[in-house]
């Protein structure tokens, strides 16, 4: 199977991997806030709730190595590498670039800590999480500003829907269980 | 009063020193009981030959808490508690502004033995002459050891030894969870021996006359003398030094007999446990004794109930008092004490329905030993021994409601009160 | 292997106890009650993944107390 790095196929999966990649960091920041503000049924346990979330921060983590590998690849635009971690250091669209960028730091930060939850200690590990709410609305940006789907309607549909629906859940948590 | 008799007489030790009209100020100190010898290291074998146990309540040999915090790594620190939070001691307070360079010896004595060079005295930061009281007493002094007179924020659960060490370390005045131990790490992680201000006065009498002196007075398995403060419906309520062994009946003998017929004694504090008088008169003042009665010494206080006072109504106001004195961080505290306030406020004032004995049975063992510190341990054991020693009163309320001695004024002091 | 609640860190939120409902309850007000502090060997997986479930990471487990019987029994310090 060749592999074609001039062609469009790796620029709709790097858009594909990206958009996907939002849902599931979406859907990890909603069931954090489930978590925190104490969700629970008859049918849904709590740990059920905090498992799921800690799988799919790890998964996002799995779109993210195909999102920054496709764009990488793609020779249509010469994005090194290091503008995965690094802002500024691609000279293709910058700053919308760095956000991503900011973004990923911020995520592998908030995985890598809550791996070694129990060495740092409870406290610690709390304060550095509330990152989260710094990198979860930087994806967004990310997402919204780097500009290739901004005609697209369903995109801009689905991404408010995100935003909604991590409003909804916040004002869920705080209503809930106030600032614990 | 000279250092010869102290050595002779069984007691007064501590308080052989005591004038009515003023404290000892450093040099009437050392003429009544000699000036304070150099110790060292081997001063811990003699406090563990002496049997001394810590008057702070717990009772933990003092001996063997020295011998830890030395053997620890690093400085050592010596932190004397005279927070005293128990509203019905008054113990550690006449200590402190009568006889304070008993317990600033005492002070100086364990730091030499452990090695600290660094030493704080306690007590709550609203008792601010005090302090000042304090700060001139150590002003006179001039002793290697270093000591800082430190003021803590005034809850209950504050004076706690672990609520101590967290504040010198400049957390919060909350207990901490259970390891480490302040003589492994304390204050600023250092090995810390934190010990009553009045376990302190005894060694500073030990230094000078000897463990086999010190176990002169009191039983072979319980040495020593303490300081008891009585109170309540005895004729001179006040604190008395008493040896150890001593039975609680002639305790209220020597504060001049009951002032009405009794039925029963608080001893122990409002940690400690009610006993029936007719049980209590024969027991005698040690750890061990009490502790078979289902009771405990405490910090040495007895309290005296009369009959015309009802003992559940007295206890549903301390025990009201006690829930909320929490530090507010473990939940079955600082859920289940006001639960089980009420459940006790409906038993003393209200009753009737034959349901609270229930609740309290339901309640009592999800509030036991699920806390961080001994505060929810200390109000179940109190509202045990309340349901023990007026167990008939109890059933009575419960079915038919309130007695007669639920109109008289409380006795218990809180804080709070008029004094 | 031994168990044990931080009660201080422990904000109620019961994953212990839907994790471990053999040894863990809830009281009235949400908080765990342990019906022992020793855990039977066949157990220890679900003990440890409660407690690395727990949020405030309020379960503890201790590994040098052994138990060498299944069932709730005086451990002696190894």
């Amino acid at each position: 199977m060749s592999f074609d790095t001039h062609g469009p196929g790796l620029w709709y999966a790097t858009r594909a991997t990206g958009l996907v990649t939002l849902l599931m960091l979406t859907a990890s920041v909603l069931l954090g806030l489930l978590v925190a503000g104490r969700f629970s049924s008859q049918r849904w346990p709590r740990f059920l709730t905090q498992g799921l979330h800690r799988n799919i921060s790890l998964l996002v983590l799995v779109f993210l190595v195909l999102h920054v590998g496709t764009t990488v690849l793609d020779s249509y635009t010469s994005i090194p590498l290091s503008a995965a971690f690094v802002p500024f250091a691609s000279a293709y669209k910058a700053g919308w670039l760095s956000l991503g960028a900011v973004a990923l730091d911020l995520l592998i930060a908030l995985v890598v800590t809550s791996l070694v939850r129990n060495r740092l200690g409870y406290r610690t590990w709390r304060r550095l999480h509330w990152l989260a709410y710094a990198c979860w609305p930087v994806a967004v940006a990310h997402g919204l500003g780097i500009g290739t789907d901004r005609s697209v309607t369903w995109v801009i549909a689905m991404t408010l829907g995100c935003v909604g629906c991590v409003g909804v859940a916040a004002a869920w948590r705080i209503v809930n269980f106030g600032a614990r | 009063m000279n250092t010869i008799a102290i050595a002779r007489r069984g007691v007064p030790r501590l308080l052989a020193g005591l004038s009515y009209y003023h404290s000892a100020d450093l040099a009437e100190h050392e003429r009544i009981y000699g000036p304070l010898p150099v110790v060292g290291r081997r001063f811990i074998d003699v406090v563990d030959a002496s049997g001394l146990t810590g008057r702070g309540g717990a009772g933990f040999p003092a001996g063997r808490k020295m011998r830890s915090v030395a053997a620890g790594r690093g400085g050592k620190v010596v932190v004397a508690n005279g927070c005293e939070g128990e509203p019905a001691s008054s113990k550690d307070r006449l200590l402190l502004t009568r006889l304070p360079h008993l317990v600033l010896d005492g002070i100086v004595a364990a730091a030499m033995a452990v090695g600290a060079a660094d030493a704080y005295l306690c007590v709550h930061d609203h008792e601010t002459e005090l302090m000042d009281w304090l700060d001139d007493a150590v002003a006179e002094r001039t002793d290697r050891v270093r000591v800082t007179v430190t003021g803590i924020p005034g809850r209950y659960v504050a004076s706690e030894q672990s609520s101590i060490v967290q504040y010198l370390t400049g957390g919060p005045a909350k207990p901490t969870f259970a390891p480490p131990r302040p003589h492994e790490r304390g204050v600023r992680g250092l090995p810390t021996m934190v010990s009553n201000v009045e376990t302190l006065a005894h060694l500073a009498l030990i230094a000078r006359y000897g463990d086999r002196w010190f176990r002169s007075a009191g039983l072979p398995a319980a040495p020593g003398s303490m300081l008891v403060t009585v109170s309540g419906a005895v004729c001179r309520p006040g604190v008395y030094e008493i040896e150890l062994g001593t039975s609680i009946g002639q305790v209220v003998a020597s504060a001049g007999g009951p002032a009405e017929r009794l039925q029963a004694l608080l001893v122990g504090g409002y940690f400690g446990a009610w006993l029936p008088a007719g049980v209590a008169w024969q027991l005698p003042m040690t750890h061990a004794a009490l502790k078979a009665a289902g009771g405990a010494l405490g910090a040495g206080m007895v309290i005296a109930l009369p009959v015309s006072s009802c003992l559940l109504a007295e206890t549903a106001r301390v025990v009201r008092y006690l829930a909320y004195e929490g530090a507010g961080q473990c939940g079955p505290c600082v859920f289940g004490l006001p639960a089980l306030a009420d459940a006790m406020t409906d038993l003393a004032y209200h009753g009737g329905r034959g349901r609270v004995l229930g609740q309290l049975a339901t309640l009592l063992p999800l509030v036991e030993r699920r806390g961080a510190c001994r505060h929810p341990d200390g109000v179940t054991q109190l509202i045990r021994s309340a349901l023990r020693a007026a167990a008939e009163d109890a059933r009575r309320h419960d079915q038919a409601g309130p007695c007669h001695g639920v109109v008289r004024g409380p006795l218990l002091p809180l804080p709070g009160d008029d004094r | 292997m031994r168990l044990r609640v931080n009660p201080i860190a422990c904000a109620g939120h019961g994953m212990c106890a839907e994790l471990l409902p053999e040894l863990i309850t809830l009281d009235p007000w949400g908080y765990p009650v342990l019906a022992s502090q020793d855990v039977p060997a066949e157990l220890t997986g679900h003990a440890r993944r409660a407690a690395a479930a727990c949020p405030t990471l309020a379960l503890l487990t201790d590994n040098s107390l052994v138990t060498d019987s299944p069932g709730p029994r005086h451990a002696r310090r190894a």
